[in-house]
């Protein structure tokens, strides 16, 4: 029981932030119909820029209130991170748009290449660990020396995650921007004829996706102390299993995909063997795809004829 | 009592159509569902051997859906439908995959938005739709990657056939060209000289005039009786191009909300009020007159 | 900011290429500035320290904006006219250039191909054509091979695969661990790697061709991850991630041997002076003749009927099975194929390597492949080459750039940045030339005359 308790809370805690780089993916396969390759790199991009600024707010400028350096870097990251998928989008994938299909994916297979090995030059090939912060837990249950507990920093991450996704579809939902969106979702001919702004569109979605990536760069650099140039492929592969899982092109499926892959992950590491955590994740990838191919909230796929 | 009977079947015998005599195909209470949308709705009819059999109706009647339960693209929910080959073969078409009912039933069919290979040659179209006689002949590849010689002749045949079909279809000139780049009539001959190229047993058009103009629509009427007349293919075909219909059909099924509401020769289906009703609306004033009408149908439907 | 904006007949509007630049440098300062303006090392006591580096990002910034500019007022412009000019039809002489390169380029390189070992020992000797024959030679012609499989599941029958390095590790284990576990010899094992590889093939397509597009793709790159994980963490029979190694060298068809020990060694033999270039030139032959199998084959099936119905299924699958095409086998057996042949050039490797581990089987290896393939253009068995050639002998070229060291000082590792222009080159050239390198396609029968057909007409396939 406390193992399962603990497995659920790692799991949750997990899958928050897989469900977070999800969307970024579930939202640029909606409205281009393109698998932002890059996109797990333009996560650890974002991890790197909320550890250089952590750094720079907690050692150069001495700020010592924890919250306030979090929230700081918080927002520096979404700015910084919004910028650079903006810019990538801009130049990498525009120019390709409404050619041929597979060249945006070979393109963003390229930049996915040029940001890791950016990193890896400008700021070096080996980890970077943070010193420990929010330390503190929370014992739920207890017995036989085994306790459950839960971290601040786990609290932290459910929390964000929880206002950021309400704030975010309150946009998506509500707000013209949202649902310029979903007309361009529809059809991207008749959104344009009727006078949205389809490229700004496009590249707002970009934005969108990355600052929830740069969330979850933010959380997860909190949650694990640590990250690294290649810390973006294997987030990325499951976040992105995420979105196809719940259902790709689906807000909610995606989140519920990223909580999915988090618990299917802890609890194959709890109960059967850590070494095979991963291949039990892309195996029900696998399972789902073949078995019901439009996932968890998608609509299924009519083949027109 | 044995007398009504014995006049029943005598009366039976007497009207019964030409088309259901020979049938090449028998469509029998065939329901298709889609969720709740019921898209056709226990329709029952016969395509007579060596007819044009048209299946006419006002747009979303379900005819394209009948198209693709009879080529295996759509199961149906429920009911029967019954391929006979003119040498006694008969096939459930509703038991068999899509690929296997062009292959075993023959069966071939056009789409209403073409479907060529649009990158590849008018020729190389053709040779796709004799891709299981040249499989056989290249030994499943094997033989043909050694380079025997038994499928050089194979593909000799095959390119003669299509040959055959070009000149058909006045392609000829246009062999070596890209099928995407024929103008949009030559696409749709093209598309029949493929279905054609698979030495159909029935063939299914869905809207082979669509788009076309006058002139080259008289042409596809000239190729579809050339084909049933020579080739002596049965023909079923979905055509709003009432021209088309009347001129070359022999027999006319018409559809509406999936449901069959006129069945019989052109001239036939031509004047039966329900079918004016359900292809021109009726004004207000003319509602009565075709209840009026409606009703005596009934009447004498039902005794 | 648009492109088309600067296009004007009265030459470029200056001052808005400058506030354009000035933006491009800001959005640059932005990106670059903390990413490389703030260098996070870890110090003595394994805390991380900034160093700051604004030089660089001013240089950075000034490299960006300057392009910017130049890209505005220069180069768009004359990008816009060359391509009005391009719209005229070329001239007489250019298209007679054109068909007599494409008639005498494949024979000429592969002349070339078969003289290149020649070439570099004359102008180098035995030990100097080392590196050129093995990093360059059999390194690229792995690569070709690895394209031209791929090329018949991705190019010829429109699946997109991103796990094709499974094959390759396939091919690569199954002779790594029947040869130092059994002893068999390479000639036995590389018919049986290429088998093996493609039942996995078919055991792997059969459950996900029914799937379409991206799917597939996905699905293929689980698959890829999970036969890598498997050799990870399978340690009793792959010895994981340390991997396999003193895998036994490949004997000439078991008359002569490339062991230094073996009393039958090709240089002992021939009275030869000891030289391991023998076994390079060896193994640059050996891949060249399985690369010129691979494209043999695929150039003789695209002739049949069967490399028909894949085009014909790349081009529009729902047509295929109303013409009585049984698209799953036809599927099954592309997919077979490809795997096929990245098995034997999986076989190859490991017995080049004499070592192989997971490693060499990270996704980025599929991505390149299939990055090949479409650079190369669809299809397209010289494009493959080509691409391979710029792609991986690009960057093998950058290996010899460590006189930068000078320039950057000793911790400065070309390798790195063997990678970063390795994407930089996928981006540009997919801009540059969205359908690759050759798009246009060569009609597989003609009545009168062979007609190329635009590649704008060629479709991508979508399963």
């Amino acid at each position: 029981m406390e193992i399962f308790l603990q497995q659920l809370i790692n799991g949750l805690t997990l899958g928050s932030i897989y469900g977070l780089i999800a969307i970024g993916y579930t939202m640029v396969f909606g409205i281009i119909g393109m698998v932002n390759f890059a996109h797990g790199d333009v996560f650890m991009v974002s991890a790197f820029i909320a550890m250089i600024f952590f750094l720079l707010l907690t050692t150069v400028f001495g700020i010592t209130s924890i919250f306030l350096t979090l929230i700081i870097v918080l927002v520096i990251a979404m700015v910084l991170t919004s910028l650079l998928s903006w810019t990538i989008e801009r130049v990498a994938y525009r120019p390709l748009r409404g050619s041929f299909r597979l060249a945006p994916l070979i393109s963003a297979i390229g930049m996915s290449i040029v940001l890791s090995n950016f990193i890896q030059v400008a700021q070096g090939p080996r980890n970077k660990p943070l010193p420990p912060m929010l330390s503190g837990t929370v014992t739920l249950m207890e017995k036989n020396g085994f306790a459950a507990t839960i971290s601040y920093k786990q609290i932290m991450i459910w929390v964000v995650t929880a206002v950021l996704l309400a704030a975010f579809w309150y946009v998506v939902q509500k707000t013209p921007l949202g649902r310029a969106q979903r007309a361009c979702e529809q059809d991207r001919k008749m959104a344009a004829l009727l006078g949205v702004n389809v490229d700004r569109t496009i590249s707002l979605t970009f934005v969108m996706g990355a600052a929830l990536a740069a969330v979850a760069g933010t959380l997860y650099l909190s949650y694990y102390g640590v990250v690294n140039f290649s810390d973006g492929f294997t987030p990325g592969v499951k976040a992105f299993t995420a979105a196809v899982l719940g259902g790709i092109g689906s807000l909610p499926g995606a989140v519920l995909g990223g909580l999915l892959i988090g618990l299917i992950e802890t609890f194959w590491s709890g109960y059967f063997s850590i070494d095979y955590k991963d291949v039990a994740a892309f195996s029900i990838l696998a399972i789902v795809l073949i078995f019901m191919p439009q996932g968890i909230l998608g609509r299924p796929e009519v083949e027109k004829v | 009592m044995s007398f009504i009977t014995e006049v029943e079947v005598d009366v039976t015998v007497d009207i019964l159509p030409s088309w259901a005599l020979d049938p090449v195909l028998s469509v029998e209470h065939v329901f298709m569902r889609f969720g709740g949308l019921v898209a056709v709705n226990d329709l029952s009819f016969t395509a007579g051997r060596g007819d044009i059999t048209a299946l006419i109706g006002p747009n979303g009647a379900g005819k394209t859906t009948v198209f693709n339960c009879i080529t295996g693209f759509y199961k149906p929910t429920q009911g029967m439908l019954l391929l006979k080959h003119g040498s006694g073969d008969s096939y459930l078409l509703e038991r068999m995959t899509d690929f296997r009912i062009s292959a075993k039933a023959r069966v071939a069919r056009t789409f209403q938005n073409i479907r060529l290979f649009s990158g590849m040659t008018v020729l190389e179209n053709l040779l796709v739709a004799q891709h299981n006689p040249l499989m056989l002949a290249s030994g499943m590849t094997i033989l043909g990657v050694l380079g025997l010689p038994g499928y050089k002749r194979a593909e000799k045949v095959a390119i003669e056939r299509a040959k055959y079909w070009l000149d058909k279809t006045g392609l000829y000139s246009r062999a070596d060209d890209p099928a995407g780049d024929l103008p949009y009539g030559a696409q749709r001959r093209l598309e029949i000289a493929r279905a054609m190229c698979t030495g159909p047993e029935l063939l299914c058009l869905d809207e082979p005039a669509a788009g076309l103009n006058p002139r080259e629509s008289a042409e596809l009427n000239a190729l579809l009786l050339d084909i049933r007349g020579t080739e002596k293919t049965s023909i079923l075909l979905i055509e709003h191009d009432m021209s088309v219909v009347m001129e070359i059909s022999d027999h006319v099924v018409v559809l509406e909300y999936g449901t069959k509401i006129s069945d019989g020769t052109p001239s036939a289906v031509r004047n039966d009020p329900r079918v004016i009703a359900a292809y021109l609306g009726v004004d207000d004033e003319e509602v009565e007159k075709v209840e009026e009408q409606l009703d005596e149908i009934i009447a004498e439907s039902t005794p | 900011m648009t492109s088309d904006a600067t296009v004007t007949k009265h030459g470029p509007d200056i001052p808005a290429a400058v506030k354009d630049a000035v933006l491009a440098g800001v959005i640059a300062l932005g990106i670059f500035g903390p990413l490389v303006g703030l260098k996070t090392e870890q110090n003595m006591s394994n805390e991380l320290v900034i160093t700051t580096r604004w030089g660089l990002v001013a240089v950075i910034v000034g490299i960006v904006m300057a392009g910017r500019f130049l890209l505005t007022t220069f180069i768009w412009p004359t990008i816009a006219v060359r391509k009005q000019r391009d719209k005229a039809p070329p001239s007489a002489g250019r298209l007679a250039f054109l068909a007599s390169f494409k008639k005498w380029f494949p024979s000429g390189s592969l002349v070339f191909l078969f003289l290149y070992p020649a070439i570099v020992v004359y102008l180098l000797g035995f030990q100097g054509s080392l590196k050129w024959v093995d990093n360059f030679g059999i390194q690229i012609l792995i690569y070709v091979m690895l394209g031209w499989g791929l090329n018949i599941v991705v190019g010829l029958a429109g699946l997109l695969d991103l796990g094709y390095v499974a094959f390759y590790a396939v091919g690569a284990y199954s002779y790594a661990l029947l040869a130092t576990h059994f002893g068999l010899s390479f000639w036995l094992l590389l018919p049986m790697a290429g088998i093996l590889a493609a039942l996995w093939g078919i055991m792997l397509g059969f459950p996900v061709l029914r799937l379409r597009g991206d799917y597939l793709a996905i699905v293929t790159l689980a698959f890829g991850e999970i036969i890598r994980l498997v050799l990870i963490n399978f340690r009793e029979l792959t010895n994981g991630s340390a991997g396999i190694s003193s895998i036994p060298k490949i004997t000439f068809f078991g008359i002569w041997s490339f062991d230094v020990s073996a009393p039958n060694n090709f240089a002992k033999v021939w009275g030869l002076a000891m030289s391991s270039a023998y076994y390079k030139i060896f193994l640059y032959y050996l891949i060249l003749l399985l690369a010129l199998l691979t494209a043999f084959v695929t150039l003789r099936l695209r002739k049949l009927p069967i490399g028909r119905a894949w085009e014909a299924l790349r081009e529009d699958e729902i047509a295929c099975r109303s013409l009585g095409i049984n698209t799953t086998n036809t599927k099954l057996t592309a997919f077979a194929l490809g795997a096929m042949f990245g098995g034997f050039a999986g076989s190859f490797f490991a017995a080049r390597q004499g070592f192989v581990s997971p490693e060499s089987f990270v996704f980025m290896e599929s991505a390149v492949i299939v990055a090949i393939v479409v650079l190369g253009g669809m299809g397209s068995m010289i494009g493959v080459a080509l691409a391979a050639v710029a792609m991986i002998g690009g960057t093998e070229l950058l290996r010899e750039l460590s006189f930068l060291k000078a320039v950057f000082g000793d911790n400065f590792d070309p390798d790195q940045f063997r990678m970063l222009f390795f994407g930089l080159a996928m981006v540009l050239i997919m801009i540059w030339r969205p359908r690759g390198f050759v798009s246009a396609r060569e009609p597989t029968v003609f009545l009168t005359e062979r007609k190329a057909i635009s590649g704008s007409l060629v479709k991508e396939g979508h399963g």
